[in-house]
């Protein structure tokens, strides 16, 4: 396998709808974005890159089938080659290490990744019906299909097992909205407080609409290369790039039906004994499987054998707070169990930043500094690639340049984390990208 | 020839195209102004699925017995059917699950998919059986909503079944037992 580094990235501003554009000028502005930014233009985006990936979730939103020749077109990509990948929540995840998959086998010297979705063109109620689609139609979505409501069972079970409260929970909120306000990106840009969490309307006990993400429109870019790629691009801009490489990439899956999947042993990480969890089973539906299983990849290939002190900055999915803290556990970020507790102590905060609370361990291993899903939106087929571009500007040290601000910079940030995920733990990706200039 | 020109027209409906605004510029140079239309299209279908090898599970219910499958070959028994089992790839056997289970997880939805919205609030839980692997999605009724809290799980419940199958897997339901 050949090494393969990020080389640029570019987002469109998540919004609730995009009605002045389809979907193929709002791709272009993410797109033209990553080119404008490794100085290249139009043109010699079109004759360098060497084929494309494209991530986009659902036919029923669109109402388009073959979105992504539409957009290979739109970008004057043709007649380079173009594939879609799709797995629900994760599609953007997953199409990031298909565009490093193109790039680590040797097919592409460079590889252009791009995902969107656009989620306005039905209303919510419709478009959570959409979404519900993704679990068993036989079983489980006619008893009440309903995303918001597989995860709140979800965490009831994590509740009941651990001893987490929705105050933990709602800290996420608070966390992942405060950082949100500092990137222009972001769909919600709010300050917050636990309260405001538990006011908010209902949606699914214990989960309220605050600790749930929106659906957006909106876009994401990322352009890989290997050295030689990255040689060309050079050559081609006269600038001297600031790449980030790929150090670990893993995958995993869990049954699609939540009510399948296993009560048995913990898959360990490096740092943790079978004496950590005596009596727990495991996953049951208190955790994510996947998600141990492709943290536990990509860490075996990134030499990863303890991820808090490894690890400057997570970007994970959270779609809800309850799995923000279920994934800390499922990361090895802390113990199976001490999710909460996790949260509580400040650690996965932003060092440095008043959120209206006082912290023991705040700032230890940022999570979400961008503000994740919660707070920039959750157009699916972006959200993926949307991390991998902040986690690159991130290790770029160029926050300050994209956001127009640099208080969401984490500093000498060397290696981060992104993390995507899908119905329930079904599909997880976990890739990890490191400084590399 | 002129006059019937004159007077043809094409009938007149009032389904079709709601169209919410409609600008237009002076200047042609402005034309990028027209953006955006919106407009409206119904998407509707009605679709045929087949229930396949899950189908016993369904007439079980229409008869008033929940039914799930137990390999025949390592002797996994899942809470919610499978024709073949996960862990060796065996076929799986039709058995009745006891009427009396525990509540594992569950939620209560106060907003929803649009197919389930006028049903809000609704209780959902997963059920488990002891000697059952596996845990199983139905509705919770009879309980009050506002009462949620992690103390039920653990509560036992009891299957009912509805008396006009609707053959889908809410002709099962649950009431606290
Ligand atoms: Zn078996």
């Amino acid at each position: 396998m050949r090494d393969v580094y990020v080389v640029s990235g570019g987002v469109s501003k998540f919004a609730k709808a995009r009605p002045d554009v389809t979907f193929q000028p709002m791709v272009k502005e993410a797109y033209d974005y990553a080119l404008n930014d490794i100085g290249l233009d139009f043109k010699q985006g079109a004759e360098l890159i060497d084929g494309s990936v494209a991530s986009y979730f659902s036919d029923h939103f669109a109402r388009q089938l073959m979105s992504g020749a539409m957009v290979q077109d739109y970008l004057g990509l043709c007649p380079k080659p173009n594939k879609r990948i799709e797995g629900g929540g994760a599609t953007g995840g997953l199409c990031f290490q298909a565009g490093w998959e193109a790039v680590a086998s040797g097919r592409f010297d460079i590889c252009a990744a791009f995902g969107w979705e656009t989620m306005s063109h039905v209303n919510t109620w419709k478009g959570n019906e959409f979404i519900a689609l993704a679990s068993d139609v036989s079983f489980d979505y006619p008893v009440g299909g309903f995303y918001s409501g597989y995860y709140a069972m979800m965490v009831t079970r994590h509740m009941k097992e651990y001893g987490t409260t929705v105050e933990q929970l709602a800290l996420v909120s608070v966390k992942n909205h405060n950082n949100a306000f500092f990137n222009p990106y972001a769909q919600k840009r709010m300050k917050i407080k636990i309260e405001d969490v538990r006011k908010s309307a209902m949606v699914a006990w214990p989960l309220t609409m605050l600790d749930i993400c929106v659906m957006s429109d909106g876009a994401a870019a990322v352009i890989f290369a290997n050295e030689e790629g990255i040689k060309k691009i050079e050559k081609a801009s006269g600038k001297r790039l600031k790449p980030t490489k790929v150090t670990g990439v893993g995958s995993g899956m869990d049954a699609m039906r939540m009510a399948d999947r296993p009560h048995g042993k913990v898959t360990l990480l490096p740092h943790e004994k079978a004496a950590d969890y005596k009596n727990l089973k495991y996953p049951g539906v208190h955790s994510f499987r996947s998600g141990r299983y492709a943290s536990k990849m990509a860490y075996e290939m990134a030499k990863i054998t303890d991820p808090v002190k490894q690890i400057d900055f997570v970007e994970l999915h959270d779609a809800y707070t309850s799995s923000e803290v279920q994934t800390y556990e499922d990361m090895g970020l802390c113990k199976y169990g001490e999710g909460g507790k996790f949260v509580e102590s400040g650690a996965p905060f932003m060092p440095g930043l008043d959120y209206g609370y006082k912290f023991p361990r705040q700032g230890l291993i940022p999570v979400n500094p961008s503000g994740g899903l919660i707070a920039c939106g959750h157009p699916v087929g972006a959200t993926g690639l949307m991390q991998a571009v902040f986690a690159h500007w991130q290790l770029q040290g160029s926050i300050k340049k994209h956001f127009k601000d640099a208080t969401l910079q984490v500093k000498n940030a060397k290696r981060g984390v992104i993390h995507s995920h899908a119905g329930t733990g079904t599909y997880v990706t976990v890739s990890i990208l490191e400084k590399g200039f | 020839m002129a006059k019937e020109k004159k007077y043809f027209k094409l009938p007149e409906t009032d389904e079709g195209t709601i169209l919410f605004n409609v600008p237009f510029p002076k200047d042609l140079s402005q034309l990028k102004g027209m953006a955006p239309i919106v407009i409206k299209q119904p998407y509707q279908i009605d679709y045929l699925h087949s229930y396949g090898q899950d189908s016993p599970f369904f007439a079980g219910l229409a008869n008033g017995k929940l039914l799930s499958t137990k390999c025949s070959s390592c002797g996994y028994t899942y809470g919610t059917p499978r024709l073949h089992c996960m862990y060796c790839g065996s076929e799986c056997d039709w058995f009745e699950l006891p009427r009396e289970g525990k509540i594992h997880a569950f939620t209560v939805c106060y907003f929803g998919s649009e197919a389930f919205l006028k049903e809000t609030p609704f209780a959902l839980i997963l059920v488990e059986w002891p000697g059952v692997d596996s845990l199983f999605l139905a509705r919770l009724v009879n309980i009050d909503p506002a009462k949620a809290s992690t103390d039920w799980i653990g509560m036992k419940v009891r299957s009912q079944f509805r008396r006009n199958a609707k053959f889908t897997p809410t002709d099962v339901y649950f009431v606290p037992a």
